[in-house]
């Protein structure tokens, strides 16, 4: 009939239909869809996925900021380079790009085919993810195992699920974990903190050694971190080596202030993770385990940065109220454990979140359940 | 003595153009509708054919099971047309009124015993107002509800007001509570905002609630989920303090009049006000309507799609009229600032300006996603019960869970705004309502 309307390329009939979750997501990236409400209630609230993991991202980015410069300052004090504010900055933001386009390309290239394969919508999960990820890792990680790792991640610990939402464990600290247990020396020692690989001048000089706060304090207590030079206040404004996002607590706490401002990560999370940790820390200073105060187990490793962006991540946390406050409470705590008790591994962040993230279900199980039999003999006595 | 109930979650969405308390127009309308699909769990059979004559009060259809419950026309005229759709389902039944508005006499006399009371109902086709818990269907016949709950007021978006539209009839109030009374305890609420001025408060032969609370405190559901939880086994009855007034109107004059004012609000109104008619009436005879603009039977989250060719329902008394929301914003997710869109969450800067309306419309404002946030569920779920559990074992179909998490409890008007904060778009709404429809299949 003449007066039918041709489908358009992508639409359905179109020729190049098969391609329309990959051309819904470039769309809907840019405008708003113009879908409206079939059935329930005829208005919705401005709020989408979209923006929610938006505000993860800029909640990230003064501890990524940070990071850069941290990372410049780094190379720069350790090998005597003498650089400005702006030389470290700029430093630090080329040798982080490769890692954040490593991170998002393939990250977002397997995203898209899967949403392409189950031919639903390309989820925004990964928005977050891919910036996560090059902040909890070594800055000259090289870039193939990155892309390894995050392939990994994304491929089995979400897609297999069903994408974003229906994942157990934290896809970023999966990554990590996949990295730390596969190329071990690539991501712990003394030896992979401060960046040089980019530097002429230092080509033929010998990786300096420059172990991170926690694991000087982990071999020589409080006596090793004054030795090394690291005091409290170093630690707590992050002028240590690290991974890039986790050094700055100034940095972190700004995120946390949005996060929780928002009210897109819940705020018991982090209180509680940071009782948790505080309480083992203050047992363990008792029990002779460690010579350091308990507030130092705050400001070194990865022990803020896990608490505020990735144990508070809402698919993989606890998802009751009850339930977040025990969820957190042991996230801190098992940190710490791991901290303080454990002879050889001395970040215990990542597997104390991955290890919660298992648990959250039966957490969450209990609550409800105890719940649910409360109401019970409510109605017994009613 | 009245009990307190002061409720703490909840979210009174900001949409502009309510309703001023004055009644615009009366209309009398030519055509009057009487619709099958008002009443959940309704397999009519019809009791007329084209060219009948009917009164106000004569029974139109039945329910094919329990032929004794019988829906009635609220105007006097001729059958015009018995209008079927696919399969030849029955959609309505339309009545040319004859401006006359002769009625049935039924006699008027309060009923002495719950029997009585009970055949009254029946026989004026007002049985159909009072929606049976669990599962928010057709009262059964053979039930005796453990008792029977009015709210007064309703907290739901651009809602009519009670005290305006019912203003003058507290004594047909209080002959329905007095009728109601015969068959189980009467549980009345009212605002607490309008204490001193409501007329509720001057019932008698009824408990009193005085609820406070953003919506959803005016929902039925969620005052006796605080008053007497139900459990299994038990059922409640429900009335609206329209169809109340209206069944103390039949006890009082022996004839039914169930002509009301119907609140006319919405940001795409051409003019809000109150409108004098039946259910029944065509939309466009109550208001103007304009291209792209979606008319909605009650208020924004729970309201039904009318169509600018429907009728107003059997339970209505407002009209909702909205933007069809197809424009697309540009960059809207990423914009710091969206001052025309409104959002519950802090990640937009409604919060600043809260006594702010909003010229809504029916843009979705996202894709379809997995859950991922929970608490925004709770925080406008003012009930004893995990709403995120329940919506999950409502997809599963899973019977025992949603038993153990509250399905009695709920129906799908007590969890609509979960529909409007979710940032995943889930349809909590038609969740429930498959929940539970598959509970009564199952439990039948």
């Amino acid at each position: 009939m003449a007066d039918e309307k041709k489908p358009g390329l992508f639409e359905k009939g179109g020729k190049l239909y098969w391609l329309h979750s990959s051309i819904d997501a470039f769309d809907t990236f840019l405008r708003v869809p113009g879908t409206v409400t079939a059935k329930g209630a005829h208005v919705r609230d401005g709020i989408d996925l979209k923006r929610v993991m938006i505000m993860v991202v800029i909640a990230l980015v003064p501890a990524a900021l940070f990071g850069m410069y941290n990372v410049g300052l780094q190379t720069s004090t350790l090998y005597n380079l003498d650089w400005g504010f702006w030389h470290m900055f700029w430093y630090g933001l080329l040798r982080m790009l490769p890692l954040f386009v490593v991170s998002y390309a393939v990250g977002l290239a397997i995203e898209f085919g899967s949403a392409q394969i189950r031919g639903e919508e390309v989820n925004e999960g990964y928005l977050v993810t891919g910036f996560l990820i090059p902040l909890i890792v070594p800055v000259d990680v090289p870039l193939w195992m990155l892309a390894l790792a995050v392939a990994f991640s994304v491929i089995f610990v979400k897609e297999v699920f069903g994408g974003t939402g229906m994942n157990i464990w934290n896809p970023a600290l999966v990554a990590r974990a996949f990295l730390f247990f596969s190329y071990p020396s690539s991501m712990s020692g003394s030896s992979v903190w401060v960046s040089k690989t980019w530097v002429g001048a230092l080509k033929d000089v010998d990786a300096v050694s420059a172990a991170t706060p926690l694991a000087i304090a982990h071999d020589g207590g409080m006596a090793g971190l004054d030795s090394a030079g690291y005091s409290f206040m170093d630690m707590f404004w992050g002028f240590i080596p690290g991974s890039t996002g986790e050094t700055c607590v100034v940095a972190i706490l700004l995120g946390a202030l949005l996060l929780v401002w928002t009210g897109v990560a819940s705020w018991k999370i982090m209180v509680s993770s940071v009782a948790g940790g505080l309480l083992v820390g203050w047992l363990g200073q008792l029990a002779g385990a460690t010579e350091l105060p308990c507030y130092y187990q705050l400001v070194m490793g990865g022990f803020l940065f896990g608490s505020v962006f990735m144990a508070t991540d809402p698919v993989t946390a606890a998802q009751t109220e009850t339930g977040k406050w025990i969820y957190g409470f042991l996230v801190g705590a098992l940190a710490v454990v791991v901290r303080l008790w454990n002879p050889g591994y001395m970040e215990g962040m990542m597997l104390a979140i991955l290890f919660m993230n298992t648990m959250a279900p039966l957490i969450d199980h209990c609550v409800v359940s105890a719940h649910t039999s409360r109401r019970a003999k409510k109605a017994l006595t009613a | 003595m009245s009990n307190n109930l002061a409720l703490k979650k909840g979210l009174d969405i900001p949409v502009k153009g309510a309703a001023a308390r004055e009644v615009i127009k009366t209309v009398s309308a030519d055509i009057v509708a009487v619709k099958p699909t008002d009443f959940k769990g309704l397999v009519p059979r019809l009791l007329v054919k084209e060219g009948d004559h009917v009164l106000a009060g004569s029974p139109v259809m039945a329910d094919k099971m329990r032929p004794e419950i019988l829906f009635t026309s609220p105007v006097s005229g001729t059958v015009n047309q018995i209008v079927r759709g696919e399969k030849r389902k029955l959609l309505a039944v339309l009545v040319k009124a004859d401006g006359k508005q002769e009625s049935v006499d039924f006699g008027a006399k309060a009923p002495e015993t719950a029997a009585d009371a009970k055949q009254l109902l029946l026989n004026t086709g007002l049985w159909g107002a009072l929606i049976q818990r669990p599962y928010g269907i057709l009262a059964g016949l053979d039930v005796t509800p453990k008792a029977i709950f009015v709210s007064s007021f309703s907290t739901a978006p651009l809602a009519a007001d009670t005290d305006f539209t019912l203003d003058g009839k507290l004594l047909d109030i209080q002959a329905g509570v007095n009728l109601l009374s015969k068959i189980a305890p009467v549980h009345l609420s009212y605002n607490k905002a309008v204490e001193a001025s409501t007329l509720f408060h001057k019932v008698e032969n009824a408990v009193l609630h005085v609820v406070s609370g953003k919506h959803p405190a005016g929902n039925v559901g969620v005052q006796i989920s605080h008053i007497a939880p139900i459990q299994k086994g038990e059922t409640v009855w429900t009335v609206s303090p329209l169809l109340l007034a209206a069944i103390g109107h039949v006890v009082n004059t022996g004839k039914l009049d169930l002509s009301r004012k119907v609140a006319v609000t919405g940001p795409a109104a051409e003019k809000t006000g109150y409108v004098c008619c039946y259910p029944g009436t065509p939309v466009k005879e109550i208001t103007p309507v304009m291209q792209d603009v979606r008319v909605i039977g009650g208020d924004v989250l729970t309201g039904e799609n009318l169509g600018a060719e429907g009728y107003l329902g059997f339970f209505q008394d407002q009209l909702t009229l909205l933007r069809e929301g197809y424009e697309r914003e540009w960059f809207g997710w990423a914009k710091p600032f969206r001052p025309k869109v409104h959002s519950a969450s802090w990640c937009y800067f409604s919060w600043l300006t809260p006594g702010k309306k909003y010229d809504m419309d029916t843009n979705l404002h996202g894709g379809p996603r997995a859950f991922v946030e929970t608490k925004c569920f709770e925080d406008v779920t003012p009930m004893d019960i995990f709403p995120i559990y329940l919506i999950k074992a409502c997809l599963a179909g899973d019977i025992e869970k949603m038993e153990k998490f509250g399905i009695y409890e709920v129906l799908p008007e007590d969890l609509a705004l979960c529909d409007y904060v979710d940032p995943s778009k889930n349809e909590i709404q038609a969740i429930i309502q498959k929940g539970i429809d598959l509970m009564i299949k199952e439990m039948a």
